[in-house]
């Protein structure tokens, strides 16, 4: 039955944060937005042009002020219940206090798993992330990348269907970082995960989607969707071909164009300010 | 174990040769005892007396202990209802800065005065607030400190607020109060001595030391300092045995680090 839905759909959503208050803010005006099962998406956009906010919409983190958001075919709310998705954040957000195979524990305890079946889940989501031998560590004796891999771990160890993602490798070093983007794309593909990814990153939006969503800013709405052709087997190699360019390209005068929207409108504004 | 020695022999030497200058000091200024005694005869003294020295501590020490378990267990309490009727806390936090900007000792003559001449109990009351305020207020930011990732990581996980509580915050809060306990041990033992200052029976190791000096027995009056020295560090000593034997995972250095 949800084989017939999409994996997010969006709808005529809007955000206005502080409403009927002098800080009022519009987040985010009529964006619509369709996710179909085993696709990459990322949302880019200069800050401020709510990719952020609509990732906590459909993580339902955050309500809509208006319009309809549903994940799976259900309702954003009932997905976040079930534990439909995963998350991961640019913070890796793991417990101290907690071994790594604990953390990855963490969403199974909550989901009322019982003990055995957690651990041999935590060692197969090791595995699947490589770092097998350091189930028993605490997460601070892991450097950066090796963290962002154990959220990661933790992310998909209930097996969603759905992966979303906040800037989750930028606090990494560009090194760590293409790395990762690898491991994400081979990791998704293993386990036919659907994601929605936000990032800074023009390459990196490139390099691991299929769509790329360029929003823009004040008030924060999708701009452009552009389809990357680079098929679904990425390599190093990819990042030297001409699609690769071309995509990246295409990103940044989308982008561009949302700049001189925002100077224009600046302009306007300036003059109103005056 | 030379690494060990190395770490400890300079504060050895440092104590050593402090003590040899004071008793030098004593002997070639040839100083009257009442003036300042040496630390020789203050030791003879505490080994000559090492059993009133002993009775007096038992005496505080109680006091101290009473009063830490009692305020740490209410201090943890009401830290947990302040995080979570949060209103509370600001309805309590201005009677809490104005409690703790009186000299607090002057309660205790307060309390002296509603309970027996010979009771200890308005003592232990004292230790309690003092500790419960430490307690508190240390306890109560680790409960709502907590990062926003982890909250919203709950979140998406559909968690209650009673299991972001016992998942997140109480964990969260662990070092918070063996910071508050660390602090709060050796206060305890300081308000159980000052607290004799202000009248009750004259048995413990405060009132000791001020009734020695009265009569001009300072070397005596010294050795009762000794003990409540001793004291302190005891309590202090067990309060960080008891968080290195909890401690599991906690914040590392980054040199144990491990890089890909």
């Amino acid at each position: 039955m949800t084989d017939h839905a999409s994996a997010v759909l969006v709808s005529g959503v809007s955000k206005i944060f502080n409403d009927g208050t002098p800080k009022r803010v519009e987040a985010l005006v009529g964006v619509d937005l369709r996710v179909e099962h085993g696709e990459f998406v990322s949302l880019i956009g200069p800050s401020g042009c709510g990719k952020s906010t609509l990732l906590r919409l459909i993580a339902n983190l955050l309500e809509p002020t208006s319009g309809e958001i549903s994940v799976n075919g259900k309702s954003a709310s009932q997905s976040r219940l079930d534990q439909d998705y995963g998350m991961a954040f640019q913070q890796s957000g793991l417990f101290d206090w907690r071994t790594v195979a604990k953390n990855i524990e963490l969403p199974l305890e909550l989901k009322g798993w019982d003990k055995a079946k957690r651990a041999q889940r935590a060692c197969e989501m090791l595995e699947l992330v490589k770092l097998p031998e350091f189930a028993d560590l605490y997460p601070w004796q892991l450097s950066g990348g090796m963290q962002q891999r154990i959220a990661i771990a933790r992310a998909l160890a209930a097996h969603p269907q759905l992966l979303l993602m906040d800037e989750p490798f930028g606090a990494l070093d560009e090194m760590t970082r293409e790395y990762m983007q690898g491991e994400l794309l081979r990791i998704c593909a293993e386990t036919k995960t659907t994601v929605v990814f936000v990032t800074h990153s023009i390459p990196e939006a490139v390099y691991l989607s299929n769509r790329v969503v360029v929003m823009s800013p004040r008030p924060g709405r999708i701009t452009e969707v552009i389809p990357v052709n680079l098929g679904s087997d990425r390599t190093e190699d990819t990042r030297n071909a001409d699609d690769f360019f071309h995509g990246i390209t295409a990103v940044r005068e989308a982008l561009r164009g949302t700049h001189a929207d925002h100077a224009s409108a600046g302009a306007v504004r300036g003059i109103e300010d005056r | 174990m030379g690494e060990r020695l190395r770490r400890i022999a300079p504060p050895l030497v440092f104590g050593v040769a402090f003590l040899a200058l004071w008793e030098g000091l004593v002997w070639v200024f040839a100083l009257k005892p009442y003036f300042l005694a040496a630390p020789s005869k203050i030791f003879g003294e505490f080994v000559k007396n090492s059993g009133r020295v002993w009775d007096a501590a038992t005496v505080s020490g109680t006091n101290a202990f009473v009063g830490l378990i009692a305020g740490t267990v209410l201090g943890i309490a009401m830290s947990f209802i302040l995080s979570r009727y949060r209103f509370l806390g600001e309805i309590v936090t201005p009677l809490a800065i104005a409690l703790n900007s009186i000299p607090i000792f002057v309660l205790v003559a307060v309390l002296n005065n509603m309970y027996s001449i010979t009771s200890e109990t308005p003592r232990r009351i004292m230790v309690t607030l003092v500790v419960y305020f430490i307690v508190l207020v240390n306890v109560a930011k680790g409960l709502t400190q907590v990062r926003g990732t982890h909250i919203e990581l709950m979140r998406s996980y559909a968690a209650s607020e009673f299991e972001i509580l016992r998942k997140v915050r109480v964990p969260n809060a662990r070092p918070y109060l063996f910071t508050a306990l660390k602090i709060a041990a050796p206060a305890a033992v300081i308000t159980a001595f000052v607290s004799e200052y202000f009248g009750g029976s004259q048995n413990g190791l405060g009132s000791r030391i001020t009734s020695n000096i009265a009569n001009s027995r300072n070397a005596t009056a010294w050795a009762y300092v000794l003990g409540a020295c001793m004291l302190g560090l005891g309590f202090y000593i067990i309060s960080v045995a008891l968080e290195s034997a909890t401690q599991k995972g906690g914040s590392g250095t980054d040199s144990s680090k491990i890089h890909t």
